[in-house]
């Protein structure tokens, strides 16, 4: 089972809430997914406070688990009272911490990051975050605290799938105890299926479901996806080899004979 | 008084945090508050006063990735 900080969840596909083109369209994909577990944000209430009523009451209708994210915090200080904020709203100490270095390819500050998430786990936290695949980053993050650690695929909502598969690799088989989640980059449920078998322990998706042409649909294929790259992980991948090894038995072939 | 609420530099005539929500209209149940960088639990919106030059945020709830 998935486990994150003592808790487990039978999916492992973490869904995003945003960028649906409808409400009822963002509840059917979260539905399809089978995912138990959603992101959300926190923004300024501009409207009186019923925008963010709306928006929860929707969320609280799925029976799910939130998982609050600091997205778009540029700063440490922006991050942890972000964190802070999630923590007094949503009334949970999980937290997918973000802290952004770039807004064109959303990198993230991975010496900021370090340094919110020893902050936040000192102060009780259960930190998700979000980095590259960097082994020296993920290392300090575990050193920080943090029981789950959220790799890049590439960057966010591009799509491209899996870009450096070594380096996720090695962070698998580097950090065994930790559980790992690929969080952004996946565009096809066949990038999904890559993570698992790479014994990634669960993606994070959002654009990828809710910008499809049919985001129930997609969230269904992801579902798929996932379990298939899962019980492929399970059942244990062949070796990749550079050479052609016969299928089909070579003895008795008709009218073979040995050259010599 | 003259405070910085959601990054917009507004006059406000109440002077705690529960007077400027009522002052602001807010109706909504979800949100939360942070004053100057610290957040401020719901418990003690009713005894916190606002000072003039005061940054407050108030968030909610909105979709996210």
């Amino acid at each position: 089972m998935l486990n994150f900080y003592g808790k487990t969840f039978s999916s492992r596909l973490l869904i995003g809430s945003a960028l649906y083109p409808s409400p009822a369209i963002m509840q059917g994909a979260i539905r399809a997914s089978g995912a138990n577990i959603v992101t959300v944000s926190l923004r300024r209430e501009a409207a009186g406070g019923k925008t963010g009523d709306a928006f929860w009451s929707l969320i609280r209708e799925l029976d799910v688990s939130v998982l609050p994210n600091t997205a778009g915090c540029r700063s440490v200080k922006e991050a942890v009272t972000t964190a802070k904020l999630a923590r007094e709203l949503f009334g949970t100490p999980w937290i997918k911490l973000e802290v952004i270095a770039d807004n064109d390819t959303l990198q993230p500050d991975v010496v900021g990051l370090v340094e919110a998430a020893g902050i936040l786990i000192k102060d009780g936290f259960e930190v998700f975050p979000y980095c590259t695949e960097d082994l020296g980053v993920a290392m300090r993050l575990v050193d920080a605290g943090c029981k789950v650690v959220m790799p890049w695929a590439a960057p966010i909502g591009s799509a491209k799938g899996i870009t450096n598969r070594d380096a996720l690799k090695l962070l698998r088989d580097r950090l065994p105890d930790i559980t790992l989640v690929v969080d952004a980059g996946l565009g096809a449920p066949s990038h999904a299926a890559h993570a698992l078998e790479l014994g990634y322990d669960a993606v994070l998706l959002n654009t990828a479901i809710a910008k499809a042409a049919d985001p129930i649909a997609m969230a269904n294929a992801f579902r798929l996806g996932v379990e298939a790259g899962r019980t492929a992980y399970e059942a244990g991948l062949m070796e990749a080899r550079d050479f052609a090894s016969p299928s089909t038995p070579v003895i008795g072939t008709p009218f073979w004979h040995a050259v010599s | 008084m003259r405070v910085t609420i959601n990054g917009e530099a507004r006059e406000i005539n109440a002077s705690s945090v529960d007077a400027l929500l009522r002052e602001l209209e807010y109706e909504g149940t979800h949100f939360a508050i942070a004053l100057n960088y610290d957040v401020l639990p719901k418990s003690r919106w009713a005894e916190t006063p606002i000072n003039s030059g005061d940054e407050i945020e108030i968030i909610t709830p909105r979709q996210g990735g």
